[in-house]
């Protein structure tokens, strides 16, 4: 995966109409139907999913954002699933980011290339550990251990305002938090390597200007990385989201699961893509057709995160040639 | 990048201990700080899956049948977990493998700067964000709810994962593929299609390998789009195409959920064979890529 796209060098076009042997012509109608495959499982996506969820959409109206799920009474407001998903993502994004772009602006910036290479393997290592890898260790040994830590914190902050709504009691190992600290693992890798790309791009010339104007290295980076590489970070940022946002059975596994909407980030939760993962299993009728409906909702979330973020990409890489 | 000391005699003209060097130094230990920040949990997890894992792995773990959860982890295996998931990710690999490097050679070599190809290159890009549960829904409402649980359904489910990642890998490739290359085979009469099947490609096959084994490695990890599309049952499926199957990544997330210790052993055993397959295609992968960078040379 790769945000920072070169500009296509000019190749001899071909075009379908031109007098070329049937064979060449095959093989280019082939390709183009391998490449708008792609926009077809999107669109079939769209409309497969939709069509499952149309029961839950038409018998519950506006009431599918309500805070009231309780399939047994056939209820099914998904508020809750959407507060969980928000919040484990911007806690597992308030964690990632600063590691992220620190480590990104210490491979680049900082450490020699033959040390750099070692750095990149070992955030590889981080992004091939499989999700269901980090569930099991999350659920089996983070969660019990960590749970110590909650609730000390849990009486230190204890009816202090702000800090207790937050921090204060219930404190349960598989919580809001917990799947937040999982998915900062899995989203640092992402916005490390994006991030890392973008910063790359800065040129050299501008920051050895900084260096012979006397900066430090900070004050370079300050003056003349961030401001050349802000959009793509943000691009990165937001694509990081989206996998956060998205991010099914580590969080299934460490999150709770229970639909509640609380400040309380220690106590167990719920989000969109761990409800469909542990629920769906036993659902029917109008209860699978709420969970096909989260996944539409999720799909939609992330599209639009992930268009929001190419874009932004797009627009800061053009103006970053164009300066 | 420090600034370059003088050739003889050492002569440093910057401000002595001024809060400017200061604040630097400060910066770049928390940068350090914050790659140590990403080892420790990466260290904590691998220890405990190799600590966990190790002792339960043996040649009859792998290959025997999978118990009922309350019996020990010492009895027992995954054996159908592994057939299941080498089963489900080389078809999977079969169907989105060669699809992904026709898209890209429509996305490199035909379709330059038109629209449709901006589209799809666009897309492409999206679909890699599209949740891996989704794809479970997608396929379970267009497949599963016709055809029947499958392994089929499952390398579906990866293969739409795999697509656009496959996609952008051989498109940043076949990018690289010197246009002289390209025009040279023009000259000789060769016609597009041949020139891109026989010059194109083989200039960039180390590149496109190594992606796809990397693509492989992410989708034998993947446990959400195979939740609703294999089942996970207990039991060896050589049939492929059809049946409930089994896999690793979803028996990890079976045992997990469970309270008995020995299905959490079963699943640390479980685990740590999967990290070791990741690692092998991982590892398969740069292989790959120092190979084809010394022969280009």
């Amino acid at each position: 995966m790769s945000i920072v796209t070169p500009e296509r060098q000019g190749r001899p076009a071909g075009s379908l109409t031109e007098r070329r042997p049937l064979g060449d012509r095959g093989f280019q109608v082939l390709t183009l139907g391998a490449g708008l495959l792609v926009l077809v499982i999107l669109v079939l996506i769209a409309v497969s999913t939709s069509q499952q969820a149309s029961s839950w959409f038409s018998t519950e109206g506006t009431k599918i954002f309500s805070n009231d799920w309780n399939p047994a009474a056939q209820k099914f407001g998904a508020l809750a699933f959407i507060y969980g998903t928000a919040i484990t993502a911007i806690i597992a994004l308030i964690l990632a980011v600063p590691v992220s772009v620190g480590v990104a602006l210490l491979l680049t910036q900082v450490v020699p290339y033959r040390w750099a290479r070692p750095i990149v393997y070992v955030i590889d290592l981080l992004a091939v550990v499989p999700s269901v890898v980090w569930g099991l260790w999350g659920i089996l040994v983070f969660a019990p251990w960590i749970q110590h830590i909650y609730s000390s914190i849990g009486s230190g902050v204890s009816g202090v305002p702000v800090l207790g709504p937050l921090f204060g009691p219930p404190a349960s190992g598989a919580s809001f938090f917990t799947a937040g600290i999982i998915l900062a693992f899995m989203v640092t890798p992402i916005v490390t390597s994006l991030s890392r790309e973008v910063v790359a791009t800065v040129p050299a010339i501008d920051k050895e200007g900084a260096y012979a104007l006397g900066a430090t290295r900070l004050e370079m980076i300050r003056g003349v990385v961030l401001p050349h590489s802000q959009g793509g970070i943000v691009g990165a940022v937001l694509l990081g989201l989206g996998r956060a946002m998205g991010e099914t059975i580590a969080a299934a596994l460490v999150i709770g699961s229970s639909a509640t909407i609380t400040s309380h980030l220690f106590a167990p939760g719920y989000n969109m893509p761990s409800v469909i993962a542990n629920e769906f299993g036993e659902a029917t009728g109008v209860f699978r057709s709420a969970l096909f409906g989260l996944g539409v909702l999720l799909f939609v979330f992330t599209i639009i995160i992930n268009v929001i973020a190419r874009a932004v990409v797009q627009r800061s890489a053009r103006r970053g040639r164009g300066a | 990048m420090a600034p370059a000391p003088a050739p003889q005699q050492k002569v440093d003209l910057r401000e002595p201990r001024s809060w400017r060097r200061s604040k630097n130094r400060i910066v770049t230990t928390l940068m350090v700080l914050s790659f140590v920040l990403v080892i420790i949990p990466l260290g904590f997890v691998l220890f405990t899956v190799i600590v966990k894992g190790a002792p339960v792995i043996s040649a009859s773990f792998l290959t025997s049948s999978i118990p009922p959860n309350v019996l020990p982890a010492n009895i027992g295996g995954i054996g159908p977990a592994i057939l299941g998931t080498i089963e489900i990710t080389a078809l999977a690999t079969v169907l989105a493998v060669p699809l992904g490097i026709l898209g890209a050679i429509y996305l490199n070599e035909y379709g330059g700067n038109r629209p449709v190809a901006r589209l799809i290159g666009f897309f492409a890009d999206v679909m890699t964000g599209v949740p891996s549960i989704v794809m479970g829904l997608f396929i379970f409402s267009i497949w599963v709810l016709h055809f029947g649980f499958s392994g089929l359904a499952g390398a579906f489910a990866l293969g739409c994962l795999m697509l656009p990642i496959v996609i952008r890998s051989t498109d940043e490739m076949l990018k690289l593929v010197p246009n002289s290359l390209r025009e040279g085979s023009y000259a000789l009469g060769a016609t597009k299609a041949r020139v891109t099947v026989t010059v194109v490609l083989p200039a960039a096959l180390g590149g496109i390998v190594s992606g796809a084994l990397l693509a492989v490695a992410r989708a034998a990890g993947e446990t959400a789009p195979l939740l609703f599309t294999i089942l996970t049952v207990t039991t060896a499926n050589p049939n492929v195409f059809s049946g409930a199957n089994t896999s690793l990544p979803s028996q990890i997330f079976v045992n997990a959920s469970s309270p008995y210790v020995g299905a959490q052993g079963r699943g640390w055993g479980a685990a740590l064979t999967l990290i070791v397959i990741a690692f092998i295609l991982m590892i398969a992968a740069r292989l790959v890529t120092a190979r084809f960078a010394r022969f280009a040379r």
